[in-house]
C-alpha cells in the first residue's frame, strides 16, 4: 500500500517564545517492509539553525531545529510518500516457548539477540512494577509459544481496558494505567511493552500512524486521523512482530512505522523545550490517504 | 589516651587491619610523626578536635545546604588525627590507580564507540544496556580536547590480609576533592608543629594539574579559554565545595539556567552579553544535561548540549556518559578487560563481587550469602541488602527477585576496612573502620594521583556496608591522608598552609545574570530586614516610654502598622495588643512577610550566591540566623529582652552591609546588590512619609518623631536643627536632602549612578527604560519644592505630597519590574509534548 501522510503541529503560547529548541522524528525510517522519503518539512517561523536528517541511536531518523526570533505560535507539517508491504504469516504455534526466549537473550549470541537485549531492560518512563508482573504472568503460563503469549496479551488489553483520552496524560505511568483500566494507544502500548519486559522479554515501542476507515456510508473526515503508537516483541526466527493492543491486531500495511525506541521517550514525534512563553496549547492533524497508482 | 577495645573487638569489625598499631604497645613506624600528639595528654586531643570543627565552621564548610530539610546546613566534621601513609606504599597505590584510570577510560572510549567489548562477550551487554546511565545519545561522540575520563576518584579499603582494594569507582562528577583541600589547610593549622615537622606531600600540584586539564581541553585554541563549573545549585549537598572549587579554579560557577545554545555552541548569558563557553566542569548528572536529548524531564540541564559536544564546540569534564562505569556490576570483568584493552594484569583489585546475571555467579553467592551484600548492579548509592541478615524466608524473596531480574543484582563481599584512631570530644581515641577516597586527574596520556585524599569513618564503629554514601549520608567524619615523602623534612622549605594560588583569568568571574538576580535580591531582603528591625525597635522600646533610646510617643506606634505588615486596625487595639501583635507577625517563622521569615530569604539568598561573598559576610549572614530564631511570639511581653535582641540582630546587619560595602568588588555584581538595597530603602521611605501625610502640624510631633527615629535621622536632625521637630524641615531632611544617606533623594541618586553603569554594558544609542525612570526620578525630587508639599490643607490633608509619593512609589515598582526584564534570566522549560493518541 501506498499512503500520503500530512501531519501538522501548531503550538501556540500565550506569551513570546525568544528561544526553542526542537527534535523531530517525523521522517518515516526504511525497514524491509517500509520505504518512504524524505518528507517535505515546513517550519513556521522559519528556523534560526536547522539541521539535516541524521540517525540516532535507534537509527531512525532525527533532525534538530532551533528557531532564535521572538514568536507567539509555531508550526511544524510533514508530508511524506511511503509505502508500506505486508509481513509474511508467522504461526504463533510455531514459536519458541518464552521462557526459552528469555534464557537465550540472558546471554545472547550474534547481533540480531544482542540488538534484541537493547529493548529488555527498565528505561526512562517504563520502571517495573508488580502489579505489571502480575498482570503479564496471566498470559504466560509455562511453555506458552512466545507469540500465542504476545497475542493473548495484545487481546487481553484489549478487552480490558477502555479507550478514553481524559483518564490519563503524557506522563501516566503503566502501573496506573492498570489502576485506571483506561487509556490511549500511548498507554496500551507502554503497558504491553512492561509486561513484557517484566518477563524478561524484549519489546519496543512503536511511534507511527494507523489508517482509518470512515464509518459505513459515512465520509472520512480531514485531519481526523492521528499519530498511533503500538508494540515490536521480539520473537527469534521471525525477527520483531508489530502488534497493536489498542486495536488488537498484527500490523499489517496499514500500519507506517516513523521510528522505534524504549518508550516513547525515544521517540517522540516532536521535542522541544522553549524559552519563555507563559502557557501553550497544542493542536495537531493527521491525514493518511491512500494512494492508487 | 584510652583506645576504645571493646568498639575494635566488636563482632564486624574482629581482625580488621590496624593501620595505627602492630600491638599494644607497638605502633608503625610511619605513625612516629603523629607521636606527639597521640601519646600526649587527652585534653590537648580534644583541644585539637574543638579547633578543627571551629575553623572548617569558621570557613563556612558545610554539606547538604539547602535539601535538607532538618536545618539549612550541616558542618562537615573533621577529625583531627590525619592517615599518614608512607610513600612506598602509596606508590603501589598510585600505580594501581592510574593504571584503572586508564583502563576505566579505554572502556568508556569503547562503550560510545565501537563497542567490541561487548561483541566481542568480555562484557556482558545488560551490564551497559541496563544501566540507566548509559547515554545512548552520546554513542559516536568523541570528546573534544580530552579524555573521557578526565577526572576520576575511586574508594579504597585495606583488607585484614593488609592489601588495599578498590570497592567503589566515581567516574561521573567525583565529588570530594574540595573537602579534601579544606581538611588539609584546618589540619595544617592545628596541627601545625607535626605538620611542619613531617614530609607531608603537597596538595596543591594536583589543583594545577586540573586546573591545566581544562585549559587545554578547550576545542578554540586562544590564550584564555573559557571554563565554567556547572552545579545543580545551592540545594545540592556538595554545593560548598562547586563553590570552592570554582573559585581555586579560576572558573565561574553557573547553574544551567545560566547556559544557552546558539548554533550549536554554548554561551554563557552575562549581564554584558553572551560569552561562548569552552570547558564544563560538569557537576550535574550525565542524564540530567539536556532535556531534547536525554532525561525530558531534567530541570538542571541545557537543551542542545549533547549537539554541542557532538558538534566539538564544547569539552566537557568528565565526558557524558561516563558515570555508567560507576556501576558496582563492573567489578567481576575488570580484570578480563584490563588484559584485552591494556594487555596488562590489574595492580590493585576490587572487593570481590558476583554479578548476577550469570547464572553460575548468582548460585554461587545465594549459597553463601554471609558477608556479601546484595545491591544494585547499576546504583552505586543503592546500600543493598547485608547477607548476614537473611534468614530463611528473606533468602528466598531475595533469590525470586534475583530469578526475575538477575541482571539487576550484585553480589559484593562487605569490605572490613582496616582501623584508624579517631579523637571522641573528649580527647580519648576509638578505632574507626576507614575507607579513603584518591583522586586523578588526566595529564600527558596518562593520569596523576592527588599525594593525599579524603579518609572517611563511621561514628557506629560498623564496617560501612558498601561505599560510604555520598559525602556524609551516616554519622561520621572525615580525615585528612598524609603522604610522607622519602625525603627528609630537614630541608623545611618554609611551610605555608596550602592556600590554592589564584590564576587570573580573564573569563573567571563573568556575572552570570542569575547571580546578579540573587545578589539584586539578597541587598533587597537585607535591607528590608534592616527597615523591618528598626521600626519593631522603636515600636517596643516606646511602650517603655522614656527608658529606652530611640522610643517615641506610643501614640505614633499605629504608624507602623502598615509598614510592618498588620492592617491598619490593628493599631487602635490599644498599645500592648498591637505589640503582641507585632510580635506574633515577626517572631513566628512560619510568617514569610516576618523578620524571622525576611532572614530566612536573606539566607537562601546568600546561600545561591555563597561564592561570590566573603567568608566573613557568609558567617555573619550564618549567626543573624541564630540571633533572629531567639525571638519568639512567646517574648511578646519581655520588652527589654526583644530590645536586646533587635540590637543584637542590627548590629549584625549594619557589619554585614558594611562589609559587603568594603568587600566586594566595585564591579556590577556590587551594584546589583546595592540598587535591590536601594530600591527597597526608597520604599520604605516612601512607606512611611505616605502613612504621615495628614495631620495638623500642632498635633504632629510624635510622629515627626517617629519618622526620624525609624529613618535613623535623629542626630542629623539635632545638629541642625535645635527646634522639636517640625514638618517642613523633617520634609525636607528626608524627602529632598541628597547629603542624608537615608534619604529618598539619595536613594533615587545612587540608583541613577547604578543605572548609568548597567547600561554602559549595553549597546544602544537611545536611553533606556531603566535611564528614563531614574532621569525622571532623580530630576523630579530634585525640583520638589518642599515647602509647597508640607502644606497642609485646611482639612490637614496634604494633597500634593501624597500624590507625589504615589508616583515615586509605582515608578519604583517600575524600575524593579525593568531591571528584572532586561538584566536578570528566564528559564527553559519543556513544551509538553502531545502524546500518541489514535483511536482504537
Amino acid at each position: 500500500m501506498r499512503y500520503r501522510v500530512r501531519h501538522v503541529t501548531t503550538y501556540t503560547y500565550s506569551s513570546s517564545v525568544q528561544v526553542s529548541h526542537h527534535a523531530v522524528r517525523l521522517c518515516p525510517r526504511a525497514t524491509p517492509w517500509q520505504s518512504a522519503a524524505s518528507p517535505v518539512l515546513s517550519l513556521r517561523p522559519e528556523p534560526t539553525a536547522l539541521g539535516t536528517w541524521q540517525q540516532d541511536y535507534f537509527g531512525n531518523p532525527v533532525l534538530f531545529f532551533t528557531i532564535q526570533q521572538s514568536h507567539s505560535a509555531m508550526t511544524v507539517e510533514a508530508e511524506t510518500l511511503v509505502e508500506v508491504m505486508p509481513p509474511l504469516p508467522v504461526d504463533p504455534r510455531a514459536t519458541p516457548p518464552w521462557e526459552t526466549v528469555r534464557a537465550r537473550l540472558r546471554r545472547p549470541r550474534g547481533t540480531e539477540e544482542r540488538e534484541a537485549v537493547e529493548f529488555l531492560f527498565d528505561s526512562q518512563r517504563l520502571a517495573q512494577h508488580h502489579t505489571v508482573t502480575a498482570y503479564a504472568r496471566e498470559s504466560f503460563p509455562p511453555g506458552r509459544p512466545i507469540l500465542a503469549g504476545v497475542l493473548d496479551l495484545t487481546r487481553r488489553i484489549h478487552a480490558d481496558f477502555t479507550y478514553d483520552p481524559t483518564a490519563t496524560d503524557v506522563d501516566t505511568a503503566p502501573a496506573e494505567v492498570i489502576r485506571l483500566k483506561r487509556g490511549v494507544c500511548q498507554d496500551f502500548a507502554h503497558l504491553e511493552i512492561a509486561c513484557l519486559r517484566a518477563l524478561g522479554l524484549p519489546a519496543r515501542y512503536v511511534s507511527g500512524y494507523i489508517l482509518t476507515h470512515p464509518p459505513p456510508g459515512g465520509e472520512k473526515l480531514v485531519g481526523g486521523d492521528a499519530s498511533h503508537a503500538w508494540v515490536s516483541a521480539f520473537v527469534p526466527g521471525s525477527g520483531w512482530i508489530d502488534v497493536d493492543p489498542t486495536n488488537n491486531t498484527l500490523a499489517r500495511d496499514e500500519h507506517v512505522t516513523l521510528a522505534w525506541g524504549r518508550d516513547y521517550d525515544d521517540v517522540s514525534p516532536l521535542k522541544g523545550v522553549v524559552i519563555g512563553g507563559g502557557d501553550h496549547s497544542l493542536a495537531v492533524t493527521v491525514d493518511v490517504s491512500p494512494v492508487r497508482d | 589516651m584510652d583506645l576504645d577495645l571493646a568498639a575494635a573487638k566488636s563482632g564486624s569489625m574482629d581482625g580488621a587491619y590496624d593501620e595505627w598499631k602492630v600491638g599494644p604497645d607497638a605502633t608503625r613506624p610511619h605513625w612516629r610523626v603523629l607521636d606527639g600528639m597521640l601519646s600526649g595528654p587527652a585534653a590537648d586531643i580534644a583541644r585539637r578536635r574543638e579547633r578543627a570543627q571551629g575553623l572548617l565552621r569558621e570557613t563556612g564548610v558545610t554539606v547538604h545546604l539547602l535539601g535538607d530539610p532538618a536545618g539549612i546546613d550541616r558542618p562537615w566534621q573533621l577529625d583531627p588525627v590525619p592517615v599518614p601513609i608512607a610513600a612506598s606504599e602509596w606508590a603501589g597505590i598510585a600505580a594501581g590507580l592510574v593504571q584503572r584510570a586508564r583502563l576505566l577510560n579505554a572502556l568508556l572510549a569503547d562503550l560510545y564507540g565501537p563497542r567490541t567489548t561487548l561483541e566481542e562477550e568480555l562484557l556482558p551487554p545488560a551490564v551497559v544496556l541496563g544501566h540507566p546511565g548509559y547515554l545512548r545519545a552520546c554513542r559516536g561522540i568523541r570528546p573534544a580536547g580530552g579524555p573521557f575520563l578526565g577526572i576520576y576518584a575511586a574508594d579504597l579499603a585495606r583488607g585484614p590480609d593488609g592489601r588495599w582494594q578498590v570497592i567503589a569507582d566515581r567516574t561521573g562528577a567525583p565529588a570530594g576533592l574540595g573537602y579534601a583541600l579544606e581538611n588539609r589547610q584546618a589540619v595544617a593549622r592545628v596541627l601545625h608543629d607535626e605538620f611542619r615537622a613531617s614530609p607531608v606531600e603537597p596538595l596543591l600540584p594536583f589543583l594545577q594539574a586540573l586546573r591545566d586539564l581544562l585549559g587545554r581541553m578547550s576545542p578554540v585554541r586562544h590564550e584564555a579559554p573559557r571554563v565554567v563549573l556547572l552545579t545543580p545549585g545551592p540545594w545540592h549537598e556538595t554545593y560548598f565545595e562547586h563553590a570552592y572549587l570554582s573559585r581555586h579554579l579560576g572558573c565561574t560557577l553557573v547553574e544551567s539556567e545560566d547556559l544557552t545554545m546558539r548554533d550549536e555552541r554554548l554561551f554563557l548569558k552575562t549581564l554584558d552579553g553572551l560569552k561562548p563557553v569552552d570547558v564544563v566542569l560538569r557537576h550535574i548528572p550525565g542524564p540530567a544535561v539536556d532535556p531534547i536529548e536525554l532525561n525530558a524531564d531534567t530541570r538542571v540541564g541545557v537543551a542542545g548540549l549533547v549537539q554541542a559536544a557532538r558538534a566539538g564546540s564544547v569539552a566537557l569534564l568528565n565526558a557524558l556518559g561516563s558515570g555508567v562505569l560507576q556501576a558496582p556490576a563492573l567489578a567481576p570483568f575488570l580484570p578480563v578487560l584490563g588484559r584485552r584493552l591494556l594487555g596488562e594484569e590489574l595492580l590493585l583489585p576490587s572487593a570481590d563481587s558476583w554479578w548476577c546475571g550469570d547464572e553460575q555467579a548468582a548460585r554461587h553467592a545465594l549459597a553463601q550469602p554471609r558477608g556479601l551484600i546484595f545491591r544494585s548492579s547499576y546504583d552505586p548509592f543503592d546500600p543493598g541488602v547485608d547477607g548476614d541478615t537473611l534468614d530463611g524466608e528473606r533468602l528466598k524473596a531475595l533469590a525470586a527477585q534475583i530469578e526475575d531480574r538477575p541482571h539487576a543484582f550484585v553480589a559484593q563481599r562487605r569490605p572490613m576496612p582496616s582501623l584508624v584512631p579517631v579523637a571522641r570530644e573528649d580527647g580519648s581515641l576509638v578505632s574507626r573502620p576507614v575507607v579513603l577516597r584518591a583522586f586523578l586527574v588526566a595529564k600527558d596520556g596518562g593520569y596523576v594521583v592527588m599525594p593525599g585524599g579524603l579518609a572517611r569513618f563511621r561514628d557506629d564503629a560498623v564496617a560501612p556496608a558498601g561505599p560510604v554514601s555520598e559525602m556524609q549520608g551516616v554519622a561520621g567524619g572525615s580525615k585528612d591522608v598524609w603522604v610522607l615523602a622519602e625525603r627528609q623534612a630537614a630541608a623545611a622549605a618554609p611551610v605555608r598552609t596550602p592556600a590554592p594560588p589564584v590564576t587570573p583569568t580573564r573569563g573567571g568571574r563573568d556575572l552570570p545574570s542569575r547571580v546578579a538576580d540573587n545578589l539584586y535580591w539578597l541587598g533587597r531582603y537585607i535591607e528590608r530586614c534592616e527597615d523591618i528591625t528598626r521600626m519593631l525597635r522603636v515600636a517596643f522600646a516606646s511602650a517603655e516610654s522614656g527608658i529606652q533610646a530611640g522610643a517615641v510617643d506610643v501614640a505614633a506606634i499605629p504608624l507602623l502598622c502598615r509598614p510592618l505588615g498588620l492592617p491598619p486596625a490593628a493599631g487602635t487595639a490599644g498599645t500592648a495588643e498591637t505589640l503582641a501583635q507585632l510580635a506574633r507577625h515577626h517572631f513566628d517563622p512560619a510568617k514569610p512577610a516576618g523578620l524571622r521569615g525576611t532572614v530566612d530569604r536573606v539566607q537562601r539568598a546568600a546561600a545561591a550566591v555563597r561564592d561570590r561573598l566573603s567568608i566573613d559576610t557568609w558567617r555573619i549572614l550564618q549567626h543573624l540566623g541564630a540571633k533572629v530564631s531567639a525571638l519568639t511570639p512567646a517574648h511578646a511581653g519581655d520588652f527589654g529582652d526583644i530590645q536586646a535582641r533587635l540590637d543584637a540582630v542590627l548590629l549584625s546587619l549594619d557589619a554585614a552591609s558594611g562589609l559587603a560595602m568594603e568587600n566586594m568588588t566595585r564591579g556590577l555584581g556590587w551594584r546589583f546588590f546595592d540598587t535591590g538595597r536601594r530600591i527597597e530603602r526608597a520604599q520604605h521611605v516612601i512607606d512611611l512619609l505616605a502613612g504621615a501625610t495628614d495631620g495638623d502640624e500642632a498635633e504632629m510631633g510624635p510622629v515627626l518623631d517617629l519618622l526620624l527615629s525609624v529613618l535613623d535621622s535623629v542626630m542629623t536632625y539635632r545638629a541642625r536643627y535645635l527646634s522639636a521637630p517640625q514638618y517642613l524641615p523633617v520634609l525636607d531632611l528626608l524627602l529632598c536632602d541628597e547629603t542624608n544617606p537615608r534619604s529618598l533623594a539619595y536613594q533615587f541618586m545612587v540608583l541613577a549612578e547604578h543605572v548609568e553603569n548597567m547600561v554602559a554594558f549595553r549597546d544602544t544609542a537611545r536611553p533606556r527604560p531603566e535611564q528614563r525612570l531614574m532621569i525622571f526620578l532623580a530630576g523630579t525630587v530634585r525640583t520638589a519644592d518642599v515647602e509647597v508639599l508640607a502644606r497642609a490643607a485646611e482639612d490637614g490633608g496634604r494633597y500634593q505630597l501624597s500624590e507625589l509619593l504615589e508616583v515615586f512609589r509605582s515608578r519604583i515598582w517600575e524600575l524593579s519590574e525593568v531591571i528584572t526584564r532586561e538584566y536578570f534570566t528566564l528559564a527553559g522549560r519543556r513544551a509538553t509534548p502531545w502524546r500518541h493518541a489514535s483511536l482504537p
